[in-house]
């Protein structure tokens, strides 16, 4: 029986600032058996670990069928973040996945889907993103709402145009103070929900970001009509194993490692509301 | 009982520690130090706690004299089974750095000697099974605590002197052991009514000098285990609590508690059930070489809700709400019973002495049977 908590050596293949303090490692394992072999859906992530500092929960923001390579785009804020964002091209970091549940794309294939996030470079929406506009014919409309606290916190304008340029999609951007130049709309994402093309009853809406905005973001979509286990959105709390034993990342009965980081919001709805768990 | 019943006088009890031993088995057993009745090596049964007796009360545990030559007239002191299979501290695995700079990653397993523990009570065998539950009966199994669990032989020993802080009955664990164990002994007047439960059990007490158990044997058990489920005094307000406590998760009480408690964790690593761990990493001086390991921790602690900068719970009372609604409310959904086995230890080692049956029944009511 292999050993549940033992990384696999990986390679950095390719590091890409995305922005200051935001970075993406491109990873591949060093066992190219393991590496044919691993398997993972969007929404789900690993553990990375760097030698001396520890391990680290992150999405995996590349493409499933994608089999070389194993993407994540990280933020620096804590101390083993801080270390991976010192290494280059060629170093070596501990990897263990993949984990949890991710998004249930195969369920909403042929459906209008509805990706709303709220802060900086929010990798697992990206995942979503990137997979849909790949298979575009695959779903219905497709609408992508973002909102940054500043105009100036906005990552990856490019991909934004990109995404617009796609077929029956729109890209509804919202700044809560932003610049003369800032052509996009200033004031909350909800602002923005009157603009969304969607069928309520045939919609799988994906989320994540702070939970206060999630809050807000579910609460308008049900008002809108869409059914509490059509709206989605990726959780988080602190991860020490992945393995549904540390008890770290408990959420009321569920284990946001094992049972989540995806839940639908039927779910979770019962402490959604309630602050401090 | 189903199973056979034999007696065993108590001048021979030493034969059991000894058939352990020549079945390839380490012993511990309960020893009084440092003020408590903890395990430790047995090799004779004259150092089990014999005329030791004990107090406790919320935030009180003393040690006494009993008057009678008994060696198990006492209830649970505050260490459980966990630390002997869940480990306080331990390596999980070592990186090292090779020359080349890539990374060899090593598992550190502990050794594995079959074990035997004698004097467990029925109340850390019920907590058994539920670290059991956590640890090896989900979709990962965590090769640590199997290691220690594989070769756990346990000798019960059903409680006839229960503490004023335990409330097993009201969670259905004691104060007779009911599965999970491989001998149960219950101590009588004159000696141990000897039950064999398990295939290695019974190869045990085959190697024993047993007497056939008399109807007086089997009746002062039981008269001696119905006085002491009826001596309990505490009892939770109920067996499922899981919906009267998230239902009432802005109850004023939970400030009132948390304006005692002192968020110290004496209640989570006393707890037998308990299962949360960090993991760190120590760097060896040259930095070469690293090893990883896990310690136990506490939701009463302010890292176990630290992401990102975000403390979850700063502040104890919503500390507090996650230890009570997990223990006794969404173990239910996790594991099919509550966490809590009425051990009744949160409340002796607790400084501030915080009942938590107190605790439950302020904030659920009494709640129906189901
Ligand atoms: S919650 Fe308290 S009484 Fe219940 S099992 Fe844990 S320590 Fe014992
Ligand atoms: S309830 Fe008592 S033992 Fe538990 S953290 Fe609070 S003060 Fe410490
Ligand atoms: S991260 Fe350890 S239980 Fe989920």
């Amino acid at each position: 029986m292999s050993n549940p908590h033992l990384p696999w050596e990986a390679r950095i293949v390719e590091r890409i600032q995305e922005s200051p303090g935001l970075f993406t490692l491109r990873l591949q394992l060093s066992d190219a058996a393991a590496q044919g072999d691993y398997r993972f859906a969007p929404g789900q992530f690993n553990m990375l670990y760097l030698h001396g500092a520890g391990e680290v929960a992150i999405s995996i923001v590349s493409d499933p069928e994608d089999e070389s390579l194993i993407d994540h785009t990280i933020r620096a804020v804590g101390r083993v973040t801080r270390g991976l964002e010192q290494l280059k091209a060629g170093e070596r970091i501990g990897l263990r996945g993949p984990y949890g549940r991710g998004w249930p794309l195969a369920a909403a294939e042929g459906r209008d889907i509805v990706v709303i996030t709220g802060g900086l470079g929010c990798a697992p929406v990206v995942s979503v993103i990137e997979y849909i506009a790949r298979r575009r014919h695959q779903f219905g409309r497709l609408n992508i709402v973002q909102g940054v606290k500043h105009s100036s916190d906005l990552i990856w304008r490019e991909r934004y145009a990109a995404w617009s340029r796609l077929a029956d999609t729109r890209v509804l951007l919202a700044a809560d103070a932003g610049e003369p130049w800032w052509p996009f709309h200033i004031g909350r994402i909800t602002d923005l929900f009157g603009q969304l093309q969607f069928d309520p009853r045939r919609v799988s809406v994906m989320m994540c970001g702070p939970e206060g905005m999630m809050r807000v973001a579910a609460r308008n979509m049900g008002a809108a009509g869409v059914n509490d286990t059509d709206i989605w959105l990726s959780m988080e709390r602190n991860m020490q194993c992945a393995l549904g034993h540390c008890g770290h990342c408990q959420y009321g009965a569920k284990f946001i490692c094992r049972d989540g980081p995806v839940f639908s919001f039927d779910e979770v709805r019962e402490l959604f509301e309630v602050k401090g768990f | 009982m189903t199973q056979a019943l034999s007696f065993l006088p108590r001048p021979r009890l030493q034969a059991l520690i000894d058939a352990l031993h020549a079945a390839g088995f380490r012993c511990i057993g309960p020893r009084v130090a440092e003020g408590v009745i903890a395990y430790d090596a047995l090799e004779e049964a004259a150092q089990l706690p014999w005329g030791v007796s004990e107090t406790q009360a919320p935030g009180h545990y003393r040690l006494g004299a009993s008057d009678t030559q008994r060696c198990f007239a006492w209830a649970n002191g505050p260490q459980a089974l966990k630390p002997l299979l869940f480990a306080p501290r331990e390596n999980l695995w070592r990186s090292r750095r090779a020359a080349d700079g890539g990374l060899r990653f090593e598992e550190t397993l502990p050794g594995s000697a079959p074990l035997a523990v004698i004097g467990v009570r029925p109340c850390d065998i019920a907590a058994l099974a539920l670290q059991d539950q956590h640890f090896l009966q989900q979709e990962v199994s965590d090769p640590y605590y199997a290691r220690r669990r594989r070769d756990l032989f346990l000798v019960a020993v059903n409680c006839t002197h229960p503490a004023a802080t335990c409330f097993c009955v009201s969670t259905g664990d004691g104060p007779r052991a009911s599965e999970g164990y491989d001998i149960a002994l219950t101590e009588l007047a004159d000696g141990y009514l000897l039950e064999a439960h398990s295939e290695r059990g019974r190869d045990i007490a085959a190697a024993l000098p047993l007497e056939t158990a008399a109807e007086a044997h089997i009746a002062a058990a039981d008269t001696a285990l119905q006085q002491a489920a009826e001596a309990q005094q505490r009892r939770l307000p109920g067996t499922d609590l899981q919906a009267p406590l998230f239902a009432n998760l802005n109850h004023p009480r939970w400030d009132e508690v948390a304006a005692r408690c002192l968020s110290c964790g004496n209640c989570t690593s006393v707890c037998p059930t308990c299962f949360c761990y960090s993991e760190h990493d120590a760097p060896a001086l040259d930095g070469g070489e690293v090893t990883h390991s896990r310690e136990w921790d506490s939701c009463f602690t302010q890292g176990h809700s630290y992401i990102h900068g975000i403390t979850i719970r700063a502040e104890t009372a919503p500390r507090y709400r996650q230890w009570l609604t997990h223990k006794l409310g969404s173990w239910h959904a996790q594991y099919g019973r509550s966490g809590c086995v009425g051990c009744g230890r949160c409340l002796t080692w607790c400084p501030v002495g915080i009942d938590l049956t107190e605790e439950a029944a302020a904030i659920c009511g009494e709640v129906a049977p189901p």
